[in-house]
């Protein structure tokens, strides 16, 4: 599982400098992760739940004692929508669905819908998805690209 | 803490502005200021909401400007940021530090300038508000989460969408005909008579949120001056206090338990009413956070006007309307009186200190004049809230 992950363990270059870290698993770590077709997330040792996407601190209980781990990709799609009017820089992508789903493990996750957008209606609030790629985008004001995944309706 | 009152108030049209930002907060600072027959040399600190006009005019100082552009002196001028919510957030705190007794004169407000920008710079950089990391690549924009609550909405009350739609349509309709009625709205004298079907077949912009589900682009400012409770009979006969106020943080959209019932809000509702010694029963008039038909739905459910579920129903039924229950957003709110981000909070304000002089144009003006008001400011997909309670006796204690 830990050599799964490519990351540089500081995500800083240069290292600490001997300052401690709390950050387990990174942004970047994260969004890697994403790319390959994996969703990671932090088990925590106190409560025993999943936290997803990564935080310093456990999104249940605020334990700091988390273990890095891997989700199953799948869930509950809980909400989204199909957006028609974009944001600048997204205007090539018109029609596309945001979502929201909740993993099985528990945390939710925001990400793109893989879906018609014109056969996409209220009947699948409640379907279960799948993770089934992931999608990069950034400008000049983001900080470089970012990259969210995109769910599957299981059909 | 001192009791704090409101003794003047200003307000610019709202809509699209040929005023830089900076002369827009000044024409509704020095209304402010001759409303209260203040000496401008009386002004001790200046509180701006700005949300975005680093990207309007290339300005990220806008606060120390507008004291530099009213010759306030070398004041503390501070730029106040929640986004949408961004106003509120100035008054709150200028608020506390008159109340803390720092300061016996503050000027508080904010102005936006959204038009400059354009329909997809201005979705991209209001956007900005939401989580970065985790919501911007996706292309998540405010009416898309808005869209995403009404589909929860509609599932969590078993509301079939598109009965829901009519529901959520029937807010922009009375929004809409209490802006037409508003001088300084932006559709003054536009769409007073519109209908149900107009909004379900505008433009979508978000499925299932249509163009008129959502408030417009807009450029505007308004502004108050606060004053300590023992100062403001010095300069107005009819002060209007600040009874409570409540702020509330959220979190990224992936960690909320349910997007109709954000934390952030409902903290912030409570603790203003905490703060106030009030309930919901006690208020007679609300200005709240439409900036969607859905979002103003919401509002009332967590501020605890209507049981959960029950906001939409009572909307149709006229009981958020002149003469119903509570009534909301008789200035025409976001949706009819347009919505300069920044400057929000502090419209809101404004209005219910109109209502309780008795002055709100006609077919506005709720009667008996009310005694106690309360607006309601969401900033970023329920990133901050601010709520304020206004009353026309001082703080029960
Ligand atoms: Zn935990």
């Amino acid at each position: 599982m830990e050599n799964e992950l490519k990351v540089n363990p500081s995500g800083v270059s240069g290292g600490t400098g001997g300052a401690r870290e709390y950050t387990v698993l990174t942004q970047a770590d994260y969004e890697n992760g994403v790319k390959e077709g994996k969703l990671f997330g932090l088990r925590c040792t106190a409560c025993k739940k999943i936290t997803c996407p990564p935080m310093p601190v456990c999104q249940w209980c605020g334990s700091r004692n988390l273990e890095r781990t891997e989700l199953g990709g799948e869930g509950e799609l809980i909400t989204f929508t199909e957006i028609r009017v974009p944001p600048e820089g997204f205007e090539d992508d018109v029609p596309y669905i945001p979502c929201l789903v909740r993993t099985k493990e528990g945390p939710c996750v925001v990400g793109r819908l893989d879906y018609d957008a014109e056969r996409a209606t209220q009947e699948l609030l409640g379907k279960q998805v799948k993770l089934n790629g992931s999608y990069t985008k950034g400008d000049k004001f983001s900080g470089g690209p970012r990259t969210c995944p995109v769910f599957g309706v299981i059909e | 803490m001192r009791d704090v009152a409101i003794i003047g108030i200003g307000h610019t049209k709202f809509g699209r502005a040929s005023k830089t930002l900076i002369e827009l907060f000044s024409e509704a600072a020095l209304q402010a200021i001759d409303d209260a027959g203040v000496d401008l040399k009386k002004i001790e600190a200046l509180f701006q909401g700005a949300a975005l006009p680093d990207f309007e005019e290339g300005q990220v100082m806008p606060a120390v400007f507008s004291a530099a552009d009213l010759n306030l002196g070398p004041i503390p001028a501070t730029r106040c940021e929640g986004a949408c919510a961004s106003a509120s957030v100035a008054i709150r705190d200028a608020a506390m530090w008159v109340g803390a007794g720092e300061y016996d004169i503050v000027l508080a407000g904010g102005v936006e300038k959204a038009s400059t920008m354009g329909v997809n710079f201005a979705t991209r950089t209001f956007a900005m508000a939401c989580h970065a990391p985790t919501e911007g690549p996706v292309g998540l924009t405010f009416p898309g989460v808005f869209a995403m609550a009404a589909r929860v909405y509609s599932r969590n009350y078993d509301i079939p969408l598109d009965n829901l739609r009519a529901e959520m349509a029937s807010v922009s309709v009375k929004n809409h005909r209490h802006g037409a009625l508003n001088p300084l709205a932006q559709f003054y004298k536009k769409y007073g008579d519109l209908t149900v079907e107009d909004v379900i077949n505008s433009r979508l912009v978000a499925d299932p949120l249509t163009l008129l589900d959502c408030c417009p682009f807009s450029d505007g400012a308004s502004a108050l001056v606060l004053c300590s409770a023992e100062e403001a009979r010095k300069y107005t006969d009819e002060p209007i206090y600040i009874v409570g106020t409540g702020q509330g943080s959220g979190t990224p959209l992936a960690k909320m338990e349910d997007l109709t019932k954000p934390v952030s809000r409902i903290n912030s509702a409570r603790a203003a009413f905490k703060h106030a010694n009030l309930s919901p029963e006690d208020i007679d008039i609300v200005e709240v956070h439409d900036c969607f038909t859905i979002a103003e739905l919401i509002a009332l459910e967590c501020m605890g006007f209507f049981k959960w579920g029950e906001a939409a129903d009572a909307t149709v039924e006229g009981q958020t309307e002149l003469g119903g229950k509570i009534p909301v957003n008789m200035s025409g709110g976001l949706i009819g009186k347009g919505h300069p981000i920044g400057a929000t909070g502090a419209s809101q304000v404004y209005w219910i200190v109109k209502q309780m002089r008795g002055e709100a144009p006609k077919g506005n003006q709720i009667d008996p004049i009310p005694e106690y008001g309360m607006t309601d400011t969401l900033g970023g997909d329920f990133g901050t809230l601010c709520h304020l309670i206004l009353g026309r006796s001082k703080r029960r204690k």
